[in-house]
This record gives structure tokens, C-alpha cells and sequence, in this order.
């Protein structure tokens, strides 16, 4: 077994140990457990589907923290394709509106540094920077995740570029595949819906739909088949179905919040404005469990802090 | 010296004013407006000009008071980071009370440019209607108003010359705006509506055009295609600046040809942007024009544009993780070994490395402005994994002129201490994620003698090096702090010992104690300090307070 990262505190170290963490389940060549080892500090990237089962166990293994990285992870494979895994949303402009914790960054532009080195020094400068975004602003949409959705430092207004610049780059089409999302063409509007959990995403006709309630509906029946693998609060991998009662909540309640990104690259609450002035400026969708978005969160941040 | 002065009566005012037309810069103005009650009179007369760098800084009635014949002004509101969404967007900036002031004190008012305000319809309206000799109306990041303003302008504004609309955020209420410039209006030498969302009526342009002679500098919106891009440049052959429209379309021989001889025929064009969605099909109509830039571009860029002043190199795909784009720090050796002109400089990158910016400090000792952003916070040089102190040391200890910096990558306390030693010129110096703790920041209020703006964000910043270095914020423009380690404690204290500082906290989080009753040990998000004669100013919304 090799030694525990440097900079690991959250336990990453059983997800990087061959032999360790990912020892449960699925398949277990060594081969697969070395690229478990090497960068992807526990969220899976391209690889293939029996990760899924790796990321359900892997997911028991690690405090609660980590889902939300770990399932975006796993829908951007699908999603983005060809796209290293911790991509975020296919690389689409995500600027958060929390600032989340920078657990992962992109490796890549690290050029020659080796990947395990990579790999730690992105766990270490993010643990810094998380340190220093903990009780920070929370910014105004409380889109608080506070945790490295798969490996995207977003965090807010970083890096310094205008949002009107950002638009530009973002209506280029040979730059951005995510603007395919919002092209209208005879009269209907498809956007892409993503949800935390669900091992692949869907798309909706906006324009199928004239409120609100008709379309929270309509999402509910969509994503009621999802499993969702995640752990519970206590670190419990669950395998139940979305239940009536989970379906209840499913916007209103505490369980799901539903965002989208508007035009600008931001992540909105779905709700606020008119149904017309969503429809126009709605991007794609994504369901996010309500834990990420508040609560959890920060007490998962207090306690890598207290741990270090 | 008593009588020293006499000899300055014995010769009128219109001499004076001509001298003092002489001067350089308003801090030469303002010395010799102190020299004698005689020379503030006239200096004050004779000031045609005002710049005010933070619309907050001084009561708009006492700024029209103090210059009554000016006529050209320029106001910037919000602090950069606005840019960035780290000021809350109700947070102020708003242009009515200077407009309303200027309406009724400068009624000879020829030009007027705002920056990062928030300027309304009503505002338009009243610029259109209330200065009868308007020329010049540039508004860059600013907000809240509509095509319907601008069509107020189109009407009213018969000397127009100059409608610069850059980067705003425009609401598209008014489709035929454009059609309210008179047919007897030919003045226009500057027409910039790229930010513009809406549709333009492309046939009234192509009139409006083609009746101002005097047109150089043209830029478009992404709604004009690039089929009546040629009808436009056949009426405005004297053009200089082209900013285009889309420049996509399905290929077609013939309009491509028609393209470039149409480009070709303005002989004056010097400067190019837009290539909305450009496509490989068009582009080859422009010559040296790239869209995007790798390592490899930017290189032959150095080899062939000797005379580069200023590159801007953005990040085609700032939130993409892995980069197919190959650009690196060897693009900006490049360029800095091959274009001695260059003088500022705005790179985003992934990778760099000490040695990189070693080079370019030597290559290019003329740097005014340099603006390196590392795309990921605390990125070390890659090749050493040592923090970037070295590198960004060696460039403000060699350009000695540098006026504006902007710090990233992984950065120690030390590279504070150059700054602050060498950065002699520095005017504006952007950080964030840097540093190790207080002296960071101390190095830089305790050095730095031109300092002006600072704004910092997400450093260990606290207390201490604000409260020891306060009279310096005094000489400064402002200050931007967020995400740092200061607490409420010391702003309250900087507050009372500063009477000329505004001292604003700004907090969104709605829960929790009002910040009147808070601890003086609470933490405090953003901090924005600026001096300012006007004393605290009425506009704050709830998530702001100015301590006293």
C-alpha cells in the first residue's frame, strides 16, 4: 500500500491506496485502481461503466463531501465525452455563485510536473484555498455547495473575466458545445437537464411547458427512475428509489434545488422570474441535492479545517 | 514674498489661461492654482477638462461649482471587481446626481464619459435635451438603460460625434433607435454599438453612414451578417477601426471576393475586432487576424508584428479543465523577445515559470501596464514548484515605469516586499491568492508612492498593516478588500481616525445581527475604503455600511 498523499485529510488516501478504499466492489485490476490512483482523487473520469459501482462504494468510504463532485463527475463522462473527468458541466461556464471548495483543479496545464505530483499539489493549493473560502462570502445565490463539484475551482469571479466577455466567447459555437443547449429552432427550446445522482442526463422542451407547476411535474416523472447511489448523511451508501415523498420535495422541499444557467454563465435558483424571462434566458437545468446547496456543507468545511 | 506677485497683474488673464493650457496634467493645474488667489481664479476658469475617478469622492454640485466651464468630463462608479461580480449589483454608481448637476451647471457640456455606472433612460433624456453643444457620449460597463435612451440621443443630439457604447449592459426596448438621427445629421465620427443584443436595422445604418463623411471608426454588433457588411464598407471607404458583425456564413465564392475587395478598399484600416462566431470560411478575407491564439500564433505574431504596443490574450475556454489549446509562457517570451514596442500587456494562462518572467522583465524594461493571470489560484512555477516571487520581482524591478500590475500564481510575502520597494510608478496593483500574512500587505502601504488603486481578494490579509498604514489610504483612490482577514474592529477604528475616508463593509449575508451591533472580532466580507470630501454618501443599499 502506498503511503497517504501528503495533503490528504479527508481520506483520500483510502481512495488512492490500490489495495484500499475502491477494495470493495466492481472490477478490481490493479491497473484500474493505479488510474483510481493517479488523478482522480476519487472522481471518476472517463472511464468506463463499472466505475459507477466503484464511485457507489468509494462514495461510503468518503465523508459526505465528496458526492456531489463524485456524481457530477460521473454524468459529465457521459456528458462530455473525450473530456478529462473533472471537467465541470462539460467545461460550460459555470461560474458558481458559491464559492465552492477548490478540492480539485484541473490538472493538465501542469505541464511537466508529474501526475501524482499534480495530483497533490492540486489537493494541497485547494485545501489552502479552501481554507481561505470557508465563511467567506457565501455569495448572493447561496449556491453554496462549498464543495469541489467535480474538480472545477469555481469560484466566484475567478478567473477575472468579464461576464460580457465571457458571453462572447460562449456564443462562439466551435468553442462551446454547451450553447447547442439553447438553439431554438421551429419553436421549441431543448435544454439539457442534469441530476445529481442520475447516471445520465435528459433534455426538456422548454416550450412544451407554459408554468412553473407543469414543469416541475413533468421533471419529476423524468427523473423518478434515477437510483440514487449516494450515501446519507451517516456515509450509508442507500440504493433506494426516489420515493413518493422524495418526489414531493423534489423542488420545494429540502431535498432537491433545481437551478439552471442563464445566459451570463450564472447559476440561478429556478422560481424567481416570470415563466417568458426563464424560458428566454435558460440554458441547461440542473437538479442539485439541497444538502450541497446549504447546510452540510459548511460543517464539512469546519471539519477539514479543525482536522488540519 | 510680499509684491512678488505684482508683476503677474500686469498681464491679462487670456495670457495666463494659455499658459496654463500648457500644462500637462491636472496635478500641475492644481500646483499652480495654489500659487496665488489670482492664478486659482483663472486656472479655475480655464479648466475645460475634469476627471473624476470616483463619482463618491466629491459632491457633484461642489465639483460643477469648483470647474464652471468645463467641458468635458469623465466619472467611473463602481469598483473594478464589479467586473467580476464581487460587488453587489445594487451596491451604487448611479449617474443622476452628476447628471442633474451638470444639466444645471455645465450647459456647454460637449462630452461626457462614464465608467461602470449605472446610467438610466431618464439620465439620457436629460443629457439629449439639456446640452445643446453635446459631442461625445462614451459609456463603457455601465448599465440601466435602454435603446430608448439612446434613440433620445439619436434625435436630440444634433452635433453628435462620437456614441461609444462598450461592453454595457443594454436593454433592447427601442428596435428602430437608429432611425431617430435626422436625415440633416452628418457629424458622427465614432460609432461603436458592439455590445448592443437587439437587431440592427441594417438599411437606416447603411443611410446614416453613408451621410457622415467624417466616419473612421465603425463597429458593429453580431446581428449584422456578413452579406451587408460589404454595402457598409462601400459607404465608409475612410474608415480606420472595423469592428465587424457576424463573420459566418455558408460559403459562398462570390461574397467572398466581394468581402475582401471590399476590406482591401479601406486603404486607412488599421485596427480590426468583432469576428462574431467567426467561421474559417470569411477569415482568410482579413489578413492577420486570429481568433485563436496558441503559442505557436503568438510567436509568429512576434515575428511579424514589430510594432505590437499592447496584446490581450484571453482564455478561449476559461472553465474547460483540460486545455487542447497549447498556450503557455512561451508565447509571452515570444512576443516579449519580439516586439520591442510592447508596453502592456494582459495574459491568461496556465503555466508559468520564474525564468519566463525573467526574460520578459529583461526583454521588455518598458512595460506600463502587465497583467498575468494564472488561471488557477496558487499554481507554482511548474518546473520548480517554487512560488513566482522571483518572477514577478524581476518585472517591477526592471520596468521602471510599470503603472498598473496584476499578480497570480503561487505568491509569498516576499514578492510584497519587491513591490513595495521597487514598484515605484505603480498606480493600480491587483492581487489575489497571494501571500503568506500581514506583511504582505504592509510592504505594499508602506512602499509603493504612487499607489492608487489597490484591490485584493481572497489573501491573508488582517488588521495590523491597515491600521498602521491608514494615513496612506488617505493618498490613495481606494481600496478593495474581499475574502480576506479583517475584521470589523479595525474598520470601525480606521473609520474614526479617518474622517476624509468612506469606510464601506459590505455584507450579503442577511442573517444574523445588524453589522450597528455586531462584535468587533466579526469578520468582514468586502471592504471597500476610498477617500472622499463628500463625506458618506446617501445611496447605500442594505448589504453596504459606512462605518463612522
Amino acid at each position: 500500500m502506498s503511503p497517504p498523499l501528503e495533503h490528504d485529510y479527508i481520506g483520500l488516501s483510502e481512495l488512492h491506496s490500490p489495495a484500499a478504499a475502491v477494495g470493495g466492489g466492481g472490477a478490481e485490476d490493479g491497473a484500474l485502481n493505479l488510474k483510481d490512483t493517479e488523478l482522480r482523487l476519487g472522481l471518476p473520469g472517463s472511464d468506463s461503466s463499472d466505475r459507477k459501482d466503484k464511485v457507489a462504494l468509494t462514495l461510503g468510504l468518503l465523508p459526505k463531501i465528496f458526492v456531489s463532485g463524485a456524481k457530477r463527475g460521473f454524468s459529465d463522462t457521459i456528458d462530455g465525452a473525450g473530456k478529462w473527468g473533472l471537467a465541470a458541466g462539460g467545461g460550460g461556464s459555470e461560474v458558481e455563485a458559491g464559492k465552492s471548495c477548490a478540492l480539485f483543479s484541473p490538472r493538465g496545464e501542469r505541464g511537466g510536473g508529474g501526475h501524482g505530483n499534480a495530483g497533490n499539489d492540486a489537493v494541497g493549493k485547494a485545501v489552502g484555498h479552501e481554507r481561505k473560502d470557508t465563511g467567506q462570502v457565501g455569495d448572493s445565490a447561496g449556491n453554496d455547495r462549498g464543495v469541489a463539484p467535480a474538480a472545477k475551482a469555481q469560484v466566484v469571479g475567478w478567473p477575472p473575466i468579464r461576464s460580457y466577455r465571457k458571453n462572447t466567447m460562449a456564443t462562439n459555437p466551435s468553442k462551446n458545445k454547451e450553447d447547442a443547449n439553447g438553439k431554438q429552432g421551429l419553436g421549441c427550446l431543448y435544454v439539457k437537464v442534469s441530476m445529481d445522482g442520475a447516471p445520465y442526463l435528459r433534455k426538456v422542451d422548454l416550450k412544451t411547458y407554459s408554468n412553473y407547476k407543469e414543469f416541475s411535474l413533468a421533471l419529476e416523472k423524468m427523473f423518478s427512475g434515477f437510483t440514487i447511489g449516494q450515501c446519507g448523511s451517516h456515509g450509508i451508501p442507500g440504493r433506494d428509489g426516489l420515493s413518493e415523498s422524495r418526489l414531493m420535495d423534489f423542488l420545494s422541499g429540502s431535498e432537491y434545488v433545481l437551478t439552471y444557467e442563464d445566459r451570463d454563465g450564472d447559476w440561478m435558483l429556478v422560481g424567481d422570474v416570470p415563466w417568458e424571462m426563464f424560458t428566454d434566458s435558460c440554458r441547461r437545468l440542473r437538479i442539485m441535492k439541497g444538502s450541497d446547496a446549504i447546510g452540510l456543507a459548511p460543517r464539512a468545511m469546519e471539519k477539514c479545517r479543525n482536522r488540519n | 514674498m510680499v509684491g512678488g506677485f505684482r508683476w503677474a497683474a500686469m498681464f491679462p488673464d487670456e495670457v495666463w489661461e494659455h499658459v496654463f493650457s500648457f500644462l500637462p496634467a491636472d496635478a500641475d493645474r492644481n500646483a499652480a492654482a495654489l500659487v496665488c488667489r489670482a492664478w486659482y481664479r483663472i486656472e479655475q476658469r480655464s479648466r475645460w477638462r475634469v476627471f473624476v475617478g470616483n463619482c463618491y469622492a466629491v459632491e457633484p454640485a461642489a465639483a460643477v461649482r469648483r470647474f464652471p466651464e468645463v467641458r468635458a468630463a469623465a466619472i467611473k462608479g463602481k469598483p473594478h471587481f464589479a467586473d467580476f461580480n464581487l460587488v453587489p449589483s445594487d451596491w451604487g454608481g448611479g449617474a443622476e446626481a452628476w447628471v442633474e448637476a451638470m444639466a444645471e451647471g455645465w450647459p456647454h457640456l460637449e462630452e461626457l464619459r462614464l465608467k461602470r455606472m449605472v446610467v438610466s433612460d431618464d439620465c439620457l433624456e436629460l443629457i439629449a435635451r439639456c446640452f445643446k453643444n453635446f459631442k461625445v457620449l462614451s459609456l463603457v460597463s455601465c448599465e440601466g438603460f435602454s435603446t430608448a435612451g439612446l434613440a433620445a440621443i439619436a434625435a436630440n443630439c444634433r452635433n453628435l460625434r462620437e456614441l461609444n457604447l462598450h461592453e454595457n449592459e443594454v436593454e433592447d426596448n427601442c428596435l428602430h433607435w437608429m432611425s431617430h438621427f435626422p436625415e440633416s445629421f452628418t457629424s458622427l465620427v465614432t460609432l461603436n454599438i458592439a455590445c448592443l443584443e437587439g437587431e440592427v436595422n441594417v438599411y437606416v445604418l447603411e443611410r446614416l453612414i453613408g451621410r457622415c463623411p467624417n466616419l473612421k471608426t465603425l463597429r458593429l454588433n453580431h446581428s449584422v451578417p456578413i452579406q451587408r457588411l460589404v454595402g457598409l464598407l462601400h459607404r465608409a471607404p475612410q474608415l480606420v477601426d472595423l469592428g465587424t458583425g457576424k463573420f459566418a456564413a455558408q460559403h459562398h465564392p462570390e461574397l467572398f471576393s466581394t468581402l475582401e475587395s471590399a476590406i482591401a478598399g479601406c486603404k486607412n484600416l488599421k485596427s480590426l475586432s468583432g469576428f462574431w462566431e467567426a467561421g474559417p470560411t470569411y477569415l482568410p478575407a482579413i489578413y492577420s487576424v486570429m481568433d485563436l491564439i496558441e503559442d505557436d500564433g503568438l510567436i509568429a505574431v512576434a515575428a511579424s508584428c514589430k510594432l505590437l504596443q499592447e496584446l490581450r490574450v484571453f482564455p478561449s475556454d476559461p472553465y474547460g479543465a483540460a486545455q487542447p489549446i497549447s498556450l503557455t509562457e512561451h508565447g509571452l517570451v515570444a512576443i516579449s523577445a519580439g516586439c520591442p514596442m510592447l508596453h502592456s500587456v494582459l495574459y491568461f494562462c496556465r503555466q508559468m515559470t520564474n525564468s519566463a518572467l525573467l526574460t520578459v522583465a529583461k526583454n521588455c524594461p518598458n512595460f506600463t501596464c502587465f497583467r498575468l493571470c494564472i488561471m488557477e489560484p496558487h499554481t507554482p512555477d511548474y518546473i520548480t514548484r517554487q512560488p513566482l516571487d522571483a518572477g514577478f520581482s524581476a518585472i517591477v524591478e526592471s520596468c521602471k515605469h510599470l503603472r498598473r500590475l496584476s499578480l497570480s500564481g503561487l505568491l509569498t510575502d516576499l514578492v510584497f516586499k519587491s513591490i513595495g520597494a521597487s514598484a515605484n510608478c505603480l498606480e493600480m496593483l491587483s492581487v489575489a491568492f497571494a501571500g503568506d500574512g500581514d506583511a504582505g500587505l504592509h510592504y505594499i502601504l508602506s512602499g509603493c508612492k504612487n499607489l492608487r488603486k489597490l484591490e485584493i481578494r481572497d489573501c491573508p490579509f488582517g488588521d495590523q498593516p491597515l491600521l498602521d498604514n491608514a494615513a496612506k489610504l488617505e493618498t490613495m483612490r481606494s481600496l478593495w478588500m474581499s475574502s480576506c482577514s479583517v475584521t470589523l474592529g479595525a474598520c470601525r477604528q480606521l473609520a474614526r481616525k479617518m474622517p476624509l475616508l468612506n469606510v464601506e463593509v459590505i455584507n450579503e449575508r442577511k442573517r444574523g445581527l445588524p453589522l450597528e451591533l455586531q462584535p468587533d472580532n466579526c469578520p468582514v466580507e468586502k471592504l471597500y475604503i476610498y477617500r472622499t470630501v463628500a463625506g458618506p454618501r446617501s445611496d447605500t443599499p442594505s448589504c453596504v455600511w459606512i462605518l463612522r
